[in-house]
């Protein structure tokens, strides 16, 4: 194994190392009777906001690789996308269970009736596919749809940020710093996708 | 001789929590001890003493217990002080156990105002003569939806109206809590319109059930972030109308101002009574939610329809939420 790739295969283990974090402490706090009064929402928090945290991460590979050029980013993007829906499969489950008991028609109230939970609902399905169609395989075989259907994380974001705004009671601070940053990552992506069209049409001109 | 008169608020019964022959044991204990010592005083390290639950220290003053069958359901004294929501202190519940510590509630000054024939300034021991408090247990729901069991200590609010003596033009009371941007990190930002304000309808204010609340768990004295040195209790109400940490008690004669209400007028009315059947914007009210884990259905008027339903008659209560 040569010193790059020896590099990567650290790095890549350091960041799943770093993703499991969240879930790690969760389990610490709660096995040794240092959780919340309220574990359920400790965890629906911890998760949601773990998903969101690591979701705005995975959106910031592209403009970091664009400002910085260092292309290694490239390398975590799908490792980060797929821990961000780990933590949100996660936070559905803790929702589940712990919060409706698994009581159906509660839930279906929630899930058709409560935009707050409607937002959610709908920010989670539109991870679903992108999670699904991360294997090599599909990769491969979606070919450029694969690119454009990716396009649907914006999508899965807008409703996340929705979602986490809705849940606030009145200090909306947390949810306004991540729309912050998203709008941020978006703009030095349409910065550079105006340069892109831009050298286009002076190309087709000249 | 005190007598353990049967209070209206102990008809409510959860065994829920604790199990099914823990509360019929004490169901039993209770009549034994009722036979033999009739009359005697209920006092939280006495009668009842088999279902204390640790942190519960000999109250200093001979207070009488009400709220019996409640007992074997009460929520633990640090889950009661670490996780409540108090603004002022900072908006995640565990901030207020964390940040209040620079509060002093001593020496403390209420000033009342308004349609009263003894308007002025009153110290706690005024409103609250410690010869005076009792103990009740209640059941606190949140809007949130969750709930807890909570030993009380302190005066009906109704011992204080009578006092202050409101005149016939007094139709609303309402309430202020501190704002001390030295001692009360939270009020630095503007999450809600300081100060917090909350108010009631007269006879709202004047039923039995209300209480003015200046310890807990057969303690003399509020922790801060649980109100000190005195907090109002309206065991039928969503938990943001217990307003804490009272500066200010006003007799009006017009509904007043309050914080939740005017912060977001959809989500939070001004009568606020539990009501299981009229949800929030963005969770069912139908069921509440134990800790740490467990479920139960939400009773209307969070189980005291008995001693307030006839102030609500004649109104539609999913208009006035």
């Amino acid at each position: 194994m040569n010193a790059a790739r020896a590099r990567l295969v650290a790095l890549k283990t350091g960041v799943w190392l770093a993703c499991l974090v969240p879930l790690g402490w969760s389990i610490w706090r709660f096995a040794r009777g240092e959780a919340s009064v309220d574990p359920v929402e400790e965890w629906l928090h911890r998760s949601g906001k773990t998903a969101v945290i690591i979701l705005v991460i995975s959106l910031a590979v592209t403009p970091v690789r664009r400002l910085t050029g260092w292309n290694g980013a490239q390398k975590f993007r799908r490792l980060l996308g797929l821990f961000a829906f780990f933590y949100a499969v996660l936070h559905v489950a803790v929702y589940l269970y712990f919060e409706q008991g698994l009581a159906w028609s509660f839930i279906l109230e929630d899930v058709t009736e409560r935009p707050f939970i409607v937002s959610g609902t709908v920010a989670f399905l539109l991870l679903v596919p992108l999670a699904l169609s991360s294997t090599r395989g599909s990769i491969r075989r979606l070919g450029r749809s694969w690119a454009r259907l990716h396009k649907l994380v914006y999508l899965a974001m807008a409703a996340v940020l929705l979602h986490y705004v809705w849940g606030q009671k009145a200090d909306i601070r947390d949810p306004l710093i991540v729309a912050g940053i998203v709008v941020l990552l978006l703009g030095v992506r349409l910065y550079y996708w105006g340069r892109k069209r831009a050298a286009r049409a002076a190309a087709a001109e000249g | 001789m005190h007598f353990h008169k049967k209070k209206p608020w102990d008809f409510i019964r959860s065994s829920e929590i604790t199990s099914e022959t823990h509360y019929l044991n004490r169901r039993e204990f209770m009549g034994a001890s009722m036979a033999f010592a009739a009359g005697a005083v209920m006092r939280p390290d006495s009668a009842a003493g088999a279902s204390l639950r640790p942190g519960v220290q000999d109250p200093e003053v001979g207070a009488v217990t009400y709220g019996e069958s409640l007992r074997g359901d009460m929520n633990s004294y640090e889950q009661v002080t670490t996780y409540n929501n108090f603004y002022e202190f900072g908006t995640r519940k565990e901030d207020p156990a964390a940040f209040s510590g620079d509060f002093q509630p001593e020496p403390w000054t209420v000033e009342v105002t308004g349609e009263v024939h003894k308007p002025g300034t009153y110290s706690v021991e005024d409103l609250a003569p410690p010869a005076e408090v009792e103990d009740r247990i209640y059941r606190l729901r949140c809007v949130e939806a969750w709930s807890m069991v909570i030993p009380w200590r302190g005066i009906g609010l109704r011992e204080i109206i009578s006092k202050v003596e409101p005149t016939a033009n007094a139709k609303y009371v309402a309430f202020e809590t501190a704002v001390r941007p030295d001692e009360m990190p939270g009020v630095s930002r503007p999450v809600l319109d300081w100060p917090y304000r909350e108010g009631l309808r007269i006879d709202e204010a004047a039923n039995e059930l209300t209480f003015m609340a200046t310890g807990l768990y057969g303690r003399d004295h509020l922790p801060n972030q649980n109100g000190a040195p005195l907090r109002l209790i309206v065991p039928w109400k969503y938990g943001f109308k217990s307003i804490k940490s009272i500066v200010r008690i006003s007799f009006v004669e017009e509904q007043p101002y309050t914080t939740w209400k005017a912060s977001a007028p959809n989500e939070y009315g001004f009568f606020a009574n539990v009501n299981p059947n009229v949800d929030h914007p963005r969770w069912s009210q139908a069921r509440e939610r134990l800790f740490p884990f467990g479920r139960r259905d939400t009773d209307m008027f969070n189980g005291y329809t008995e001693m307030v339903a006839h102030m609500y008659r004649g109104m539609d209560l999913s208009r006035w939420y």
